[in-house]
């Protein structure tokens, strides 16, 4: 295989990592008022990502930077194209990031209100920009000469993106309360778990809606049955809440994510920034690579690390695997 | 003002602001481990009390340290798309690394260093805080990998094909000498400002609250002076081949670093200067004679090649233009990071001798000296990078491609000027809320512990959690 190839595999795993795991943390920051009424509620919920939150975030660095290592030119379009969706996604990662370790830092409800609006803006926001994102790369931009973005700001918020961007925020949402109720004991168990059942209509009503959108402007076979087996997935993830098999309708949602990346990526190939005008303007996986002895030495360097990253980053889940509820949270 | 010059202010203000978090981070990591293991190895409670307060006052500012790091790491697509077109090739490799290998570690650590007091063994949660330490060294080392290609690319040819730089040899890009004598030195920094931060915190306690844990803060003193002193030398020693291996790479950078404009044998050094920085006779100096051959060559009767001179040398190697540094922040930079680095080992000194013999400090000037102590290497640290980075222009990658160049051409003054003022809105609030904490944090002072046990136990699942958020 082609290492350009093997390396948008790679850039298409980093960005499933990144959305499965920091997309149940998202969530459980944009539930915080909804799924925690009590002080003593909300911090349970904020202690069921506190070990793992800032791990799952370096998904999101890993895969700039591999993006910056790979496909130089991606990354230059990319991100100085999206500049502004960009500029508030920064914003919210720092604001939410502060926020868990500054928050309980004084015994003060303003402060703590305050923190809390920060957990909630930074963990929505980012996870409606995200969509918005992918739905624009996906779809296509406005590129000109040297593969530089000529759109604006507005061309960001077409339709299909915009709904996009809601797919991943419901999406989020609802991964994010299933890992709620998979995480905790007693009342706010109950309550994730009724709330993902509700939510869960809506969730399948976007996707489906989503999903379909794609297949109109671009598939191939492939991509079409990964769209459909993430579908499957949302829908089995659906079952086993009203089930209360929490555990397996995690695994559904993170399947659902993970598919749904699957069959994005799948239909753009070979392109990684198709241009909505002159096919020439297009970034492909050719035309935004680095040289092959790079990628090499990025291979080599994916290859040794990545089962070691994931192992640690496992164990971690492993040491923090107890459900935790009202009562574990000392004073 | 363009977006080229907002720009470059929007690098120069994030790249200064996360680089106050950055060295403390370092710092703090390898002293609070060095803490906590002095612990389980001696199972004195003092330095388990140590490790609690210092490990909260890191966790306090390394927060920060991550989250300003994102907006670096973004920032080169997002401000500098041609830059990073031009050098992706080369320069996104460190930085996935630095993600793959450092960041990974570190933030996982962390996680388990916070709560896993009680739910991990002693050594393993140990282990822990040593790894974080170990991603955050690992960080700056890769990092530093990145930005020393900046200022000496080496490994890598110009193809004309595709205009940009590739990549021929990774290794000559990990084992640049920059590189190599740059880590050591931005390290040593590191220590010298979370040494001074750990005795400040210890001499305050003990002039301010006269009696109270006299022997832990007693300790933290020792440990944050003796730190302080032992990276000033690394300091002097690692700055002193740097400076070498800069007059050979960036001859231009050291005659700016003290506004040499003639060729000069022996070179003299100036300690201050008070008139104009433009070549003319100055209106007062103090000089040492001799002293800018040795830092540049070693000899104190060294060559030392002049700005008009080397000037001409590039205007006929890479056609006309100007390749002078702004001389004044060159100059002053430079000084103030020394100075700056010495005023807070000579404060730790001090601090050093009014402990001798089981004594204790006193004196209120000591205090004021304490409350200076954690900023000056602060400031060194940034006037470091500030002469370092400004000695570099016009170009941003030395030799081949200027920083005028490497600006994104399609993005608008607008939106710099949109994404500067926010970060500069969010970074000044931000900075007085974590001043804010460190502060009451540091004064609230040495927590009651309770030694956790050797092993996690396993049965009461409805024990509350050791450390919660």
């Amino acid at each position: 295989m082609e290492l350009t190839t093997v390396w948008f595999i790679l850039i298409a795993i980093l960005w499933t990592g990144y959305f499965v795991l920091e997309g149940f943390d998202f969530g459980v920051g944009m539930l915080l008022p909804v799924l925690g009424r009590t002080e003593r509620e909300r911090r349970v919920l904020i202690n069921t990502i506190g070990p793992v939150w800032d791990g799952n975030e370096v998904w999101v660095l890993t895969a700039g930077g591999a993006t910056f290592a790979a496909f130089p030119e991606w990354y230059a379009t990319l991100f100085s194209g999206f500049y502004l969706p960009l500029l508030l996604i920064l914003v919210s990662l720092i604001i939410r990031g502060v926020a868990f370790e500054y928050r309980g830092k004084r015994d003060d409800d303003r402060w703590r209100g305050r923190w809390d609006l920060c957990i909630i803006a930074g963990s929505a926001v980012p996870a409606f920009l995200w969509g918005v994102a992918f739905g624009n790369i996906f779809r296509g931009v406005k590129l000109g000469p040297g593969h530089e973005y000529i759109g604006t700001f507005w061309d960001l918020l077409n339709p299909y993106a915009v709904l996009g961007g809601v797919t991943t925020l419901l999406l989020f949402g609802l991964h994010g309360a299933i890992f709620v109720s998979l995480k905790t004991a007693g009342e706010i168990r109950d309550k994730a778990r009724g709330f993902a059942n509700g939510l869960g209509i809506a969730v399948a009503v976007v996707a489906v809606a989503f999903l379909s959108f794609t297949f109109a402007i671009r598939s191939r076979p492939a991509s079409v049955v990964l769209g459909v087996l993430a579908a499957a997935a949302l829908v089995g993830a659906l079952l086993m809440v009203r089930r209360k098999r929490e555990g397996w309708a995690f695994a559904g949602t993170a399947a659902c994510i993970g598919l749904t990346v699957a069959s994005l990526f799948t239909a753009l190939f070979p392109y990684v920034m198709p241009s909505t005008g002159l096919d020439v303007f297009s970034l492909t996986v050719t035309n935004a690579s680095s040289t092959p002895y790079t990628l090499k030495i990025m291979t080599w360097v994916a290859v040794v690390f990545t089962p070691i990253v994931l192992m640690y980053q496992g164990w971690t889940y492993w040491v923090f695997r107890k459900r935790i509820g009202v009562h574990h949270i000392p004073e | 003002m363009d977006a080229l010059d907002w720009a470059r202010w929007q690098f120069g203000i994030t790249t200064v602001y996360h680089f106050l978090f950055v060295p403390l981070t370092i710092g703090l990591s390898f002293l609070v481990a060095g803490m906590q293991t002095a612990w389980v190895r001696t199972r004195d409670d003092r330095w388990l009390r140590l490790t609690k307060l210092f490990g909260k006052l890191f966790l306090i500012n390394i927060a920060m340290g991550v989250v300003t790091g994102i907006v670096q790491e973004f920032q080169f697509g997002m401000n500098w798309s041609a830059y990073s077109r031009f050098v992706g090739d080369i320069f996104g490799a460190p930085l996935a690394i630095e993600a793959l290998l450092a960041f990974f570690l570190e933030s996982t650590f962390i996680g388990l260093w916070i709560f896993g007091w009680e739910k991990l063994p002693r050594k393993a949660h140990l282990a822990c805080i040593w790894l974080v330490a170990i991603g955050t060294a690992l960080s700056a080392y890769f990092i530093l990998a990145a930005n020393s290609f900046m200022q000496n690319p080496v490994g890598f040819r110009f193809n004309p094909e595709t205009k940009r730089a590739e990549l021929t040899d990774f290794g000559a890009v990990l084992t640049n000498k920059v590189a190599l004598i740059t880590f050591p030195h931005t390290l040593a920094g590191a220590f010298l400002a979370a040494g001074a931060l750990v005795a400040a915190v210890g001499l305050w306690h003990l002039i301010r609250r006269p009696g109270v844990d006299v022997r832990d803060y007693r300790s933290a003193v020792k440990v944050g002076a003796w730190t302080t002193l032992i990276a000033t030398a690394a300091i002097l020693l690692t700055g002193d081949i740097q400076g070498k291996i800069m007059t050979e790479v960036q001859p231009m950078k050291m005659a700016a670093a003290e506004a040499l404009y003639e060729t000069a044998q022996p070179a003299p050094f100036s300690i201050l200067t008070i008139g104009t920085l433009d070549g003319t006779e100055p209106v007062w100096q103090i000089e040492i004679p001799g002293l800018l051959s040795f830092l540049a060559t070693g000899d104190f009767n060294g060559k030392v090649e002049g700005i008009n001179d080397l000037q001409a040398q590039y205007e006929a190697k890479y056609g006309p233009g100007n390749y002078k540094p702004i001389i004044p922040v060159t100059y002053w930079t430079f000084r103030a990071m020394i100075g700056f680095g010495l005023l807070a080992a000579a404060i730790a000194l001090l601090a050093l001798w009014t402990l001798r013999r089981g004594r204790v400090p006193t004196s209120t000037w000591l205090l004021r000296a304490a409350l200076l102590l954690p900023l000056t290497p602060l400031a060194a640290n940034a006037f470091g990078w500030i002469f370092t980075e400004m000695g570099r222009q016009p170009w941003i990658v030395f030799s081949q491609m200027r920083t005028a160049d490497g600006v994104s051409p399609t993005v608008g003054a607008g939106s710099v000027i949109t994404s500067l003022s926010v970060y500069t809105a969010l970074y000044g609030i931000l900075a007085v809320v974590e001043v804010g904490l460190l502060l009451k944090y540091a004064k609230a002072g040495l927590p009651d512990v309770v030694a956790p046990p050797e092993k996690p136990p396993l049965d009461d699942e409805d024990r509350p959690l050791a450390f919660a958020y």
